[in-house]
């Protein structure tokens, strides 16, 4: 309890030693120059762009890192058995090792081509998006670009209705359907009314237009893929 | 880069995920001048001109300059976020002051408006170009008057009823949106 | 301004003036990310330091500050801030700075950062300034938890990813649902406006006689 009236009787100090400063200037603020204005706010500009470029040198590797670790964790999760993988880029309608020079990486769509410790190539995963109940659903999935059979899927995004759309990730027996190999294309059916055709995947009750986007994200995928990888994959640079 | 169709972004940000009633964004003017059909037709109005030009210019910082410094990018955004609104404060003064008499008030307003800013950083996540990024401007700050233009009518038309004390204000407000949020949900898997 | 002592300075945001329930700042993110309490919790913690580290800094250089940019300067100020803790949360926090998403970059926008910095750290000393902020932090950190806390009760069943109920428990799904956070904030101050009726009235009752 005794402190406190001390720090107050500190505080009162403070301000009134304040107090003249700010008066006196109050009077030479009417007059500041435009230079002195813009002076100011370069100087706080300069200031804080260093102050940023300074953490982000710090923490872009380790946001990096962590993004690279989620991708590859994704791309082992839906080819099941890979354990390396290599990113392709879209280019012209063919698969390229390199994207052209001077072009962003990220403006050309990628694949992922999985191998086995043989090195025997395993599949090949994609990413795409679509639009579902909410917003835009995207994810990764797995396939095998010869026989066209489904490895694994999983949801990265999606804004799903929490307890019914949010089951095409959260509802392990629709996801394992994924993971069955079936054969591509994929067709949603009324859960049980299945008549064994290969392709065949139990909807969700209550969340049918999502269970239909993923479906028909994989569909939509291999189709514009598997033309594509029928060109041929680059041979690796040794 | 994002596939999204025109359509889809436009009806995306007009309703399903609309930015006052789904997104909170907005909230200041939501809450703040829509006791009145008019006043509120006018905001939402105003608000879309600045949607689209702030989806300009985020593009255009985007592309040629921020490309890369990625990370300067919330500090050059509310930089161009605030000048830009002072600029067309000054140009729609000098050119249709009559315009300027209409919005005055509501520009200066906009430079804490979550959806302004809001649409500069949604827009860059999503990689939109440059058209997707104009449709989904307008869509937004067409849903923005629309959220408006709905509230200032219930309130409008429940300013005459017998409320009880404690719910008049804020909360009632509050309630109010609510049911307009839970009336949008009706949207959602229209695309 | 020299009327109250620091200890009201630090109260004051806490309650009597809490940016969110009473003063009706800062909804968008009070509103957008408290469906669930660890939501909040990122949240309120990104606002605080933010709203602490400008404070402070303001409070500080507030002489050097010529009147006509102090605003864009308050702004530039914010806005560093921010990327610093977009970027921190992104390389320590990445699952909550997911969750979170373009809302960390909307603290920006928040009025209620460049309300503090206007009405109190620009005439008032580095100490005072500090204690201000970390009040208002607090109140907005109580409210986005209580939000958060109703929202995941009521819309999950669970609080802090801790069950509550039994395995029979049906979500209410419309609390976690943007709908449930304009009804959760609408309850909360028709809640509040009742508790102050009656404490008007019972004033009024004790003075009449």
């Amino acid at each position: 309890m005794k402190e406190r009236p001390e720090s107050d009787a500190i505080e009162v100090q403070v301000v009134d030693t304040l107090q003249p400063d700010s008066g006196d200037g109050a009077p030479v603020e009417e007059q500041v120059s435009t230079l002195r204005l813009v002076a100011t706010l370069a100087v706080a500009g300069a200031l804080a762009g260093l102050l940023i470029v300074l953490v982000n040198l710090h923490t872009k590797p380790i946001i990096d890192e962590y993004k690279a670790e989620q991708l590859k964790l994704a791309i082992y999760e839906v080819l099941p058995g890979v354990s390396r993988y290599r990113t392709l880029y879209q280019v012209d309608g063919a698969l390229s090792a390199e994207v052209p020079a001077g072009a962003k990486a990220t403006d050309f769509r990628q694949a992922y081509v999985g191998y086995d410790d043989a090195g025997q190539m395993k599949g090949v995963a994609v990413s795409r998006g679509e639009s579902g109940f909410q917003d835009i659903v995207q994810v990764i999935f797995g396939f095998e670009p010869d026989s066209g059979v489904l490895l694994g899927m999983k949801v990265l995004d999606s804004k799903e209705t929490p307890g019914l759309g949010d089951k095409i990730f959260k509802d392990q027996d629709f996801v394992d359907q994924f993971f069955a190999r079936p054969q591509t294309p994929l067709a949603a059916i009324k859960a049980g009314s299945g008549k064994g055709a290969p392709g065949e995947i139990d909807a969700i009750t209550g969340a049918t237009i999502s269970s239909k986007v993923v479906v028909s994200i994989i569909n939509n995928g291999i189709a514009e893929w598997r033309p594509i990888l029928e060109k041929g994959i680059p041979e690796e640079a040794q | 880069m994002n596939d999204q169709t025109l359509f889809s972004i436009f009806f995306s940000a007009m309703v399903v995920n609309n930015f006052t009633l789904a997104m909170f964004l907005g909230l200041c003017p939501f809450m703040g001048v829509s006791a009145r059909v008019e006043t509120a037709l006018r905001m939402g109005l105003a608000n879309i001109f600045v949607l689209v030009l702030t989806s300009l210019s985020a593009w255009v910082l985007n592309t040629y300059i921020l490309e890369t410094a990625p990370y300067l990018r919330i500090i050059s955004f509310i930089i161009v976020v605030a000048s830009l609104v002072q600029i067309v404060e000054m140009v729609v003064k000098k050119i249709a002051p009559v315009l300027f008499r209409q919005l005055g008030i509501f520009l200066p307003l906009m430079t804490t408006n979550c959806a302004i800013f809001g649409l500069a950083i949604f827009q860059t996540n999503r990689g939109y170009d440059f058209l997707q990024g104009i449709v989904f401007a307008i869509g937004a700050g067409l849903g923005l008057t629309l959220a408006l233009v709905l509230m200032a009518s219930i309130r409008e038309t429940s300013e005459l009823s017998d409320i009880p004390a404690i719910a008049k204000g804020t909360g009632l407000t509050l309630i109010i949106a609510g049911s307009l949020s839970l009336a949008f949900m009706g949207f959602a898997g229209l695309l | 301004m020299r009327t109250t002592t620091p200890s009201e300075d630090f109260i004051r945001g806490i309650w009597r003036e809490n940016p969110v329930l009473i003063q009706m700042l800062g909804l968008c993110p009070a509103l957008a990310v408290t469906n669930t309490v660890k939501n909040a919790l990122a949240m309120s913690a990104a606002t605080f330091f933010v709203l602490c580290c400008s404070s402070v800094l303001i409070s500080s250089v507030k002489r050097f500050i010529p009147k006509e940019v102090r605003i864009s300067s308050y702004i530039l100020v914010i806005a560093t801030f921010v990327t610093l803790a977009d970027m921190m949360l992104q390389a320590y926090a990445p699952v909550q700075h997911k969750e979170l998403g373009a809302f960390i970059a909307l603290i920006v926008v928040n009025c209620m950062i460049l309300g503090r910095q206007e009405a109190f750290s620009s005439r008032n000393t580095v100490y005072r300034s500090l204690l201000d902020a970390v009040g208002t932090g607090i109140g907005f950190t109580i409210a986005l938890i209580m939000m958060g806390g109703f929202r995941e009760i009521l819309g999950i069943g669970t609080f802090f990813d801790i069950p509550l109920f039994g395995p029979n428990f049906e979500p209410w799904v419309v609390m976690v649902l943007p709908a449930g956070g304009f009804l959760t904030l609408g309850f909360i101050i028709l809640a509040m406006g009742v508790f102050e009726e009656r404490k008007k009235a019972r004033e009024a009752h004790g003075e009449a006689p």
